[in-house]
């Protein structure tokens, strides 16, 4: 019941923090990527906001042995950068480029059932099915571990 | 210049999605990538679904408690998109299948994976960063 509770709990922060920020309205979005334009700056305090709280309270989480609810942290294989990541980064930035909106303000912002989001959302699910369909083949899998099972990035 | 034309808006609300992922992580030892949080509930694993049902949850419920107290978080709900159905399709599929095929999105490559130094979510970051601002750049100055 614990994990759930916290899990949740996370969930409605981090949808509050987006709201917040400006991320949940893509014209903002679209403003930031825009540096040939009236380039809008502001959600670059977002990213750096974040990074800022998180990797400082990382290595204090991290002298635990063993997270509240769970057996243990993720593990992290090496780091080694790959096509398949460069692509699927690339990928996605035309898409958010396009759209402005990114998996997470895309989600929250359903929760106000306006059309564009009835229309991304679907459309965002079916491309990550399409991904994970096409990486559970072992041809293209091979040497990498296969997503599902990877708790990101 | 009202707050929500400052930057302090921003990093407040940047400095809750940091706290956000140091939760999951504390209590759930689980990274706050939203695109890997969801995306594997396409391929559900028994004893791994239900933290993944309610941080969804969560994120909508915090939807609705926005548009219920700060309707202007969002684009107004009537406002047409500018390249139509089409476009959303288009740039939904990419967002989906590029988030899953790179391991990560915004969140879990550029908050979580850069807060732990990890090269691949650095070049990740730069790289959504990099197409995302040409996308912009053809959309609204060439074309």
């Amino acid at each position: 019941m614990r994990p759930n509770i916290s899990a949740f709990l996370s969930g409605l922060i981090f949808a509050l923090g987006l709201g917040l920020s400006g991320m949940t309205d893509p014209a903002n979005v679209l403003g930031f990527l825009d540096i040939a334009g009236h380039w809008d700056f502001r959600l670059a305090f977002v990213m750096g906001g974040a990074i800022a709280v998180h990797a400082a309270l990382r290595p204090l989480i991290y002298k635990r042995k063993r997270p509240l609810f769970a057996a243990k942290f993720p593990v992290f294989s090496v780091s080694r950068v790959d096509r398949k990541l460069l692509v699927g980064a690339g990928l996605f930035g035309v898409g958010w480029g396009l759209g402005g909106y990114c998996p997470g303000p895309a989600l929250t912002s359903l929760a106000t059932g306006a059309t564009q989001l009835l229309v991304f959302v679907p459309a965002m699910f079916a491309g990550m099915y399409l991904a994970q369909v096409l990486q559970a083949r072992p041809s293209v899998s091979a040497g990498s571990p296969s997503l599902g099972t990877t708790p990101a990035p | 210049m009202d707050m929500t034309s400052s930057f302090l808006l921003p990093l407040l609300g940047g400095a809750l999605i940091g706290l956000s992922a140091s939760l999951l992580l504390l209590a759930n030892g689980r990274v706050a990538g939203i695109s890997g949080v969801v995306g594997s509930l396409l391929a559900p694993v028994r004893g791994d679904i239900a933290w993944r049902v309610l941080f969804f949850g969560g994120l909508l419920t915090g939807g609705l408690l926005l548009a219920w107290l700060r309707p202007a978080s969002f684009a107004a709900p009537a406002s047409p998109s500018p390249g139509g159905v089409a476009l959303l399709v288009a740039a939904g599929l990419l967002v989906g299948f590029g988030s899953r095929l790179g391991n990560g999105c915004t969140s879990g490559h550029g908050v979580c994976g850069i807060s732990r130094g990890s090269v691949r979510s650095i070049a990740a970051t730069l790289t959504f960063m990099a197409t995302g601002v040409l996308t912009v750049f053809l959309a609204r100055h060439v074309f």
